[in-house]
């Protein structure tokens, strides 16, 4: 149990995907404008985050190692995020509209949001166990989810105010991203 | 086409990471070196460079409908053989890179020149382009590791600035300095552009 929670609070704080990994800063710089598109778009990687991980994992355990095809790694991963996202949106659609009005648009952009694709192969090369793989994708995705939304309301505040012309837009955002990083660095040590 | 002004775009007005902010992930997580920024934007050359060739050449075999995942297995399997090429050659390079480089699959720029360039033009024009924006987007990677290198590190490509025991702001190397580099990278290459669209 303790493991997990180490597991848990290493993912979304310690090693947190976008201020450590590098993962996601496409979607992250994209869709944080505004509060409410950016909890939208934490909801939607959150769902397809965890699903993409218990899938590839079983992919990689029951069809690649047995095969010895483990090199087809990469083109076997990208196709089944691709899919499992279209078919996420297609039942998506039928059974819960309402959900599938909320995620909208942001539901065909997570496949090439690079998160789900490196949380894989993370996931591979940690060597986790089947629960391990859904915690550590789940906790991820929570992890993407905190850094996105703390973002959007630092951005919407930023919107009030006067930002010289050069930095105004993408340039300020990522040094307000840097700032963040670093109190995310305060994490560091805490989980190894 | 105009080669000269061809790349004069891609490496400043519509450089796919200052201009068009592509591909932002590997920018920020490989350029701790120059070194690393350079083989990084080469691996995502060549790939670029292969999957627009093959692209091209396939645009009018490939169905309107299933476009997008056609793409996507050109590009992963570029993807592959340079993952495996570069751990069989440059090892070290492969180490650092690490996780990187299978997600050049999921960099927008490449899958963005195929959609919007090598699916409607011809073989030669594609692959000028592709090397075009593979070498913008190498330069790029280049310039913010250089920075963040010499401000990080005091050295470059092995060629050091000032001696070993003067203190440098190690920030610069780490994540924080990744983000604010590329913040003012970005007002430095905008600058440029306006310039250089003013001539």
């Amino acid at each position: 149990m303790a493991e997990m929670a180490l597991l848990i609070v290493g993912a979304i704080f310690v090693n947190n995907v976008v201020f450590t990994k590098f993962l996601g800063i496409c979607p992250y710089m994209g869709v944080s404008k505004k509060l409410d598109t950016a909890a939208g778009m934490s909801m939607a990687v959150a769902f397809v985050l965890t699903l993409a991980g218990a899938i590839t994992y079983i992919v990689q355990h029951y069809v690649l190692v047995p095969v010895h095809i483990e090199y087809m790694q990469t083109i076997v991963f990208i196709l089944v995020i691709a899919s499992l996202v279209q078919l996420v949106e297609i039942v998506m659609k039928k059974t819960a509209p309402a959900l599938y009005k909320a995620l909208g648009i942001y539901l065909p952009l997570i496949t090439t949001n690079c998160a789900i694709l490196g949380i894989a192969i993370l996931s591979v090369q940690n060597d986790f166990d089947f629960l391990q793989t859904v915690v550590f994708s789940f906790a991820s995705a929570l992890g993407f989810g905190l850094a996105l939304v703390l973002f959007a309301g630092i951005r919407e505040a930023l919107d009030l105010r006067q930002v010289p012309k050069a930095f105004a837009g993408a340039p300020i955002a990522m040094i307000i991203a840097g700032i963040l990083a670093m109190a995310f660095m305060g994490f560091a040590g805490m989980v190894k | 086409m105009n080669y000269a002004d061809k790349f004069k775009k891609t490496f400043f007005t519509e450089n796919p990471v200052t201009g068009l902010l592509l591909g932002l992930c590997p920018t920020l997580a490989v350029t701790s070196s120059a070194e690393n920024g350079l083989g990084m934007g080469l691996a995502t050359t060549f790939v670029l460079l292969m999957s627009n060739l093959v692209i091209s050449l396939l645009r009018n075999i490939i169905p309107n409908r299933v476009r997008i995942p056609a793409y996507i297995v050109i590009i992963a399997t570029f993807v592959t053989v340079v993952d495996l090429g570069l751990k069989a050659t440059l090892y070290d390079l492969h180490k650092t890179l690490g996780l990187f480089i299978p997600l050049i699959v999921v960099n927008c720029i490449i899958l963005g020149r195929a959609e919007a360039f090598a699916s409607k033009n011809t073989v030669w024009h594609s692959i000028v382009d592709g090397i075009a924006n593979g070498l913008g987007f190498t330069f790029a990677l280049f310039i913010l590791g250089a920075i963040r290198e010499i401000l990080g590190s005091g050295a470059i490509l092995g060629f050091r600035f000032w001696p070993e025991e003067y203190r440098t702001i190690l920030l610069f190397v780490l994540a924080p300095g990744a983000f604010i580099t590329l913040g003012f990278m970005l007002v430095g290459m905008n600058k440029i552009s306006k310039m250089l669209e003013g001539k």
